[in-house]
């Protein structure tokens, strides 16, 4: 099974060489999915990366307007301690995309580096693939929470603790690429005019595994803002100094009779984001890995 | 065949032995002094002493691993800091609402799933297959917690048909108010197990159905519900039922948060107090209890294949 799809997805991902052959993004921009996931993605960050800059300060306390309705004060009411929910939601949005890029940029990165040396070198396969068997029977939100209860909790120990789990994903993903690549032809060729490994790795190897990983790390990174939220909302996340929309919903909690809103607008936003992120990463397994499309659809 | 058994037994040590030797690291590799962040800011220097000696973090690693796994594998999860009760006990004391609201999640989630997924794969293409679908995205985008509380607004608060929160026993308040209680978790916990389950039962029964049996089915003229039933989704079960194995750890951290939201008092419940408390212990000994659990869990269920599939021989 996994043998088949290496295969696949390098005859589907013609890597330009020389040619010029825009292919990859042009195409993938084409599928309906990925075009209007990228738009909404593209909205949220700008609002993200701007709206800091144009609403209330999101800690500023206002006592006497503590727990206001959504238009009463501000867009989004306000909460137990006056705060504006609005530009707490805004200034939320950034933690969440921060957290969701670093988190598949890191896991990605050092699962990428494993796996690699699981598939080409036989020795580490067995050790590294032990390893990963153990890291992905621990439920991931516990390890997070005893990670973060451990080391305190601030940005860096909160992405970690959600790369830790994510990792052997993506060893066992680049691990069964290598394994499959590795009996092509060409890279028997490669070897046998005396190809150094490096180089087999770099030429060879490394571009069959850029299709799967570019899909696996949205997936990753949608997966890093809900876990980020759920820690947050678990009070073992960013802490609360820093707005994020798992802490904002996190103090929504003792209020939620009196005002769902302090819970449901954030909840809204994340949920409308990891969707738009994963619906661009379907479109993409759509158009760059058409063996598992072909399942899925 | 009973080598394979064998084999497969075998073969959940060293994933165990690796689990234990990471949680075991996670406490000694951890950046700065973990007892003084256990004690907190308020801590004297004498509690973050005992606190130490109480994790055993003043012996050599070597000794320190040594005495560890020997009570590990006597079945002693660890002291709680703060009650100085055995991690078991705790266990033991909360594992009822998590084992029933996993229980009734799992049975929900695959009555419904499972023929959602086939219908979806029977009509691919349809609008009832895109919906499935749809859903399915859905289901994976919408945080647990969140779904939760909407819930909670819409069923308890605003239409009053279901009570708010807690949780009440089957065998102590009686059937009906258990019920009452477990019906909006269990469904929020079951959205994301659903997307799940019918995500793999429709890509496995599309793939079931353009095998050349079910041409043959077809020929001889059985009913279209019959080739459904009895040639597809028997064929398609493994990978179903796997899917519902590793997906055990999704619903482990669900559990933790659907706990929270509708107050339950169970092993989730007991993390977040644990964590609240600092008492890492608890924290540690748990993680250990629900790895082996799952470890243990998909040990069964790959060797149940070995005797609900014929094909499947080693």
């Amino acid at each position: 099974m996994a043998e088949q799809s290496a295969h696949d997805t390098a005859a589907a991902t013609p890597m330009p060489k020389g040619i010029k052959d825009p292919s990859v993004f042009q195409l993938a921009l084409r599928n309906k999915s990925v075009f209007w996931g990228s738009i909404l993605l593209a909205l949220i960050v700008v609002i993200a990366a701007i709206g800091p800059f144009l609403t209330l300060d999101p800690v500023a306390l206002n006592p006497m307007n503590r727990l206001k309705a959504p238009g009463e004060a501000g867009l989004f009411g306000t909460d137990q301690l006056g705060r504006d929910v609005f530009s707490r939601v805004v200034n939320g949005a950034r933690v969440s995309l921060i957290v969701g890029l670093a988190v598949a940029a890191v896991a990605v990165a050092i699962g990428l580096f494993l796996g690699l040396i699981a598939g080409y070198i036989r020795v580490m396969d067995a050790l590294i693939m032990r390893v990963m068997d153990g890291l992905m029977s621990i439920p991931a939100i516990l390890l997070a929470i005893a990670m973060i209860s451990l080391s305190g909790a601030t940005l860096a120990t909160v992405v970690i603790a959600i790369v830790i789990p994510e990792i052997p994903r993506v060893v066992r993903l680049v691990r069964s690429v290598v394994l499959t690549v590795r009996e092509e032809p060409y890279v028997e060729a490669a070897i046998s005019v005396g190809t150094p490994v490096p180089l087999i790795m770099s030429r060879h190897v490394l571009p069959n595994t850029i299709a799967p990983l570019i899909v696996q790390a949205t997936y990753i990174c949608g997966s890093a803002m809900l876990t980020e939220a759920i820690l947050g909302f678990l009070g073992a996340g960013i802490p609360p100094e820093i707005p994020s929309w798992g802490n904002i919903m996190s103090e929504g909690r003792t209020f939620f009779q009196l005002t769902p809103w302090i819970i449901f607008f954030p909840g809204i936003c994340l949920a409308v984001t990891v969707l738009a992120v994963n619906i661009v990463g379907d479109g993409l397994r759509d158009t760059l890995d058409p063996r598992i499309a072909r399942n899925m659809r | 065949m009973l080598t394979y058994v064998l084999k497969r037994v075998l073969m959940t040590i060293p994933v165990m032995v690796v689990v234990a030797l990471f949680v075991f690291l996670l406490l000694r590799l951890a950046p700065g002094d973990p007892a003084a962040v256990i004690a907190g800011d308020y801590a004297t220097a004498e509690d973050v002493q005992r606190i130490r000696e109480q994790l055993g973090l003043s012996q050599p690693i070597i000794v320190q691993f040594f005495n560890w796994s020997l009570q590990l594998m006597q079945g002693d999860l660890g002291t709680s800091i703060f009650s100085n009760k055995p991690v078991t006990e705790l266990i033991a004391q909360r594992i009822e609402p998590t084992m029933l609201l996993a229980l009734t999640t799992i049975l929900f989630s695959i009555l419904v799933a499972v023929p959602l997924g086939t219908i979806a794969a029977f009509r691919a293409g349809s609008w009832v297959d895109r919906s499935v679908m749809l859903f399915s995205v859905g289901g994976f985008s919408v945080p647990v917690f969140v779904l939760g509380y909407i819930l909670i607004y819409v069923f308890s608060l605003n239409l009053r048909i279901l009570p708010v929160q807690g949780y009440r026993s089957p065998f102590e308040d009686g059937l009906g108010p258990f019920l009452a209680h477990i019906t909006l978790p269990t469904v929020t916990l079951s959205v994301i197990f659903i997307a799940l389950i019918a995500r793999m039962t429709r890509a496995s029964v599309i793939e079931v159905l353009e095998e050349d049996y079910i041409r043959t089915a077809r020929a001889k003229g059985q009913s279209e519900f019959k080739v459904l039933m009895r040639h597809a989704l028997r064929n398609a079960a493994v990978p179903i039922v796997t899917v519902v194995g590793i997906g055990i750890a999704l619903l482990i951290g669900g559990v933790v948060v659907t706990e929270s939201v509708y107050n339950i008092p169970g092993l989730g419940r007991l993390v977040l107090d644990a964590v609240l408390a600092r008492d890492y212990p608890i924290i540690q000994g748990l993680i250990l209890f629900f790895s082996f659990l799952y470890i243990l869990l998909n040990l069964l269920i790959d060797l149940t294949y070995t005797f609900l599939d014929p094909r499947i021989r080693y």
